[in-house]
């Protein structure tokens, strides 16, 4: 299968410090990427260098083809960007915004109209299409980030921490629309900070770490080295939490995280909770909390690197079962 | 031929952009005619024996010093977009890597060219009578543009240093009021201390306010300070636009 994407060896310097050290990447044709890792990682700087905005220092990158840094202009052709440092201009109307794109990208007046009226339909904006853009709320504001990367009907796309600030419902909106673009055959490179994300959305994930790749497969294999879930307990007495961790450990069989009354651990069973209410019961340990989450980013960094990553990971509160 | 239609779609927006910006709109309007209109009934009698015989000398400066202060949003838009990331949202479509600034710089001069317009029909309404002719006042429009173009790069390089929008309003306003009053704009440079003089003969704002007094006024010598104000507006150009590239591309490389 054809690479839309193919980064090797990609560095990337700012003064003293390596913001990305050594990067490899393969996105093939109308499959979606899911670059996952806490903030600092080199997440948004891997998706500046593939997008023309940021020279390499060292390696190669090519998006569809092109060069990034001797070929910029073809691949600017072929991108869409959306991140929070691609925007759009707030004192425009949403439908300006992508009038303005759409004349950019060389569409006469009359088309320009129209490829921006529909858009407007496409992402539910018609009505806010006359406001200004600083009257919008996040998602609608996102809604029209993503709009205006997409006004130039773009092979490959760069969605960087697409969702984050977004309440639930305007993610699931804009995870809806990133599916429709990958069944339209678009590539897609995200990044985020949630394996939840990129677990419903990505066909393959890389672990960005300290600018590096630590680990990368299908959200099944990662889940497979990590646990698909975490399995939390709240004891009533913190003096009893090491007691408990020792036989949730002994029932996850991966060593459990204590944070004072709260006891952590990856699982890959959701019927292992009963088993653990039931032992810890005959242990006389009260227990206040327990349930599952979905695994955060944490816990993948605790198991990919024995210490923790991302202090923003989120709790998923739909799988709360407690 | 694109790429003109790019910087001309690039200009519409930062001309759009006008509408919602009030405290920009009312420098472009009320603000002008604020300062002449103070200038003409506060200082006219002082300076000139009556506001009458002041309009003629005080029209042509405050045009200049107008001319200054709305060259600071040419800094504070290209703040504003490499704040918000919209400037990389240009940067990453297929548009020439000037077309942004360009455009930006193409509706600063529309904007320059509605002000001094609006300024010219207020006076014409004060009782500004014009002495030479309609080539003469072209050729005043059109050096004071030029000089604007010039300036702009100046505003450029404040825009791409400051942190944000706010910064560049502070510093360009500071920047400009000393250079702007320590002029022969608004008053006769004989009635200032000597020592003060040089100064003020040497600021391009005074031999941009002299030569267009000049082109419309007929009170002496146009071709002097318009050559002059022509000298210092290349050199302000030739200085300030390199460095200004550099500065901006120093910006985009730290991510």
């Amino acid at each position: 299968m054809d690479n839309a994407i193919e980064v090797q060896g990609l560095v990337r310097d700012f003064a003293a410090t390596r913001a990305v050290d050594g990067v490899d990447l393969r996105v093939p044709t109308g499959q979606v990427l899911g670059l996952l890792g806490p903030n600092g990682a080199g997440k948004t700087t891997v998706v500046r260098m593939l997008a023309t905005l940021l020279a390499p220092t060292a390696g190669t990158a090519r998006v569809g083809g092109f060069d990034v840094a001797r070929e910029a202009a073809r691949v600017r052709e072929i991108i869409g960007l959306t991140g929070q440092y691609a925007s759009v201009d707030e004192k425009l109307t949403g439908r300006e915004n992508l009038i303005l794109i759409a004349r950019l990208l060389g569409l006469k007046r009359a088309d320009a109209r129209a490829r921006a009226d529909a858009l407007l339909a496409d992402f539910s904006l018609q009505e806010a299409g006359r406001r200004p853009a600083q009257t919008y709320s996040g998602g609608m504001r996102r809604r029209l980030d993503l709009a205006a990367s997409l006004v130039g009907r773009p092979r490959i796309l760069f969605l960087d921490e697409p969702s984050t600030g977004l309440d639930p419902r305007a993610r699931r909106d804009l995870w809806e629309r990133v599916r429709q673009l990958q069944a339209a055959g678009t590539t897609v490179l995200l990044t985020t900070q949630y394996l939840e994300e990129a677990d419903a959305l990505a066909d393959s994930i890389v672990v960005l770490d300290q600018g590096r790749v630590i680990a990368e497969g299908t959200a099944a294999e990662l889940k497979a080295r990590v646990g698909a879930r975490s399995l939390y307990v709240t004891v009533a007495d913190p003096a009893t939490s090491d007691r408990a961790a020792g036989i949730v450990t002994g029932l996850a069989g991966r060593p459990a995280q204590v944070e004072g009354a709260q006891i952590s651990a990856p699982v890959q069973d959701a019927g292992l909770l009963p088993a653990v209410l039931r032992r810890l019961d005959d242990a006389g340990i009260e227990v206040v909390d327990l349930g599952l989450r979905g695994a955060s980013l944490d816990d993948v960094f605790l198991s990919l690197t024995g210490r923790s990553g991302a202090g923003h990971a989120e709790p998923d509160a739909g799988e709360d079962a407690a | 031929m694109n790429a003109i239609d790019q910087t001309l779609a690039l200009a519409w927006r930062s001309l759009v952009q006008v509408r919602r910006n009030p405290w920009e709109l009312g420098d472009y309007s009320i603000q002008p005619i604020l300062f002449l209109v103070l200038f003409l009934f506060v200082f006219g009698g002082a300076i000139a024996g009556s506001p009458e015989n002041y309009l003629a000398f005080v029209l042509p400066g405050v045009i200049v010093m107008n001319m200054l202060f709305v060259t600071v949003y040419v800094g504070h838009g290209l703040n504003t977009d490499l704040t918000r990331g919209v400037f990389d949202r240009f940067r990453a479509l297929p548009i020439p890597r000037w077309a942004p600034l360009a455009g930006r710089i193409l509706a600063d001069v529309v904007k320059q060219l509605l002000c001094i317009a609006l300024l010219l029909i207020v006076g014409f309404l004060l009782g500004f009578r014009l002495e030479t002719s309609w080539a003469h006042l072209l050729a005043m429009v059109a050096l004071v543009l030029s000089f604007a173009v010039a300036f702009s790069w100046v505003m450029v390089l404040v825009g791409v240093i400051a942190r944000d929008p706010e910064h560049v309003q502070l510093f360009g306003f500071t920047a400009l009021f000393p250079v702007t009053f320590v002029s022969s704009a608004f008053v006769p440079v004989d009635t200032m201390p000597t020592w003060l003089q040089g100064f003020v003969q040497a600021n391009p704002v005074s031999l941009l306010a002299e030569a267009a007094r000049a082109l419309m006024n007929a009170d002496g010598p146009a071709l002097q300070p318009a050559l002059w104000s022509l000298a210092w507006a290349l050199g302000i150009a030739g200085v300030f636009a390199p460095l200004s590239v550099y500065a901006l591309n120093r910006r985009l490389a730290r991510g």
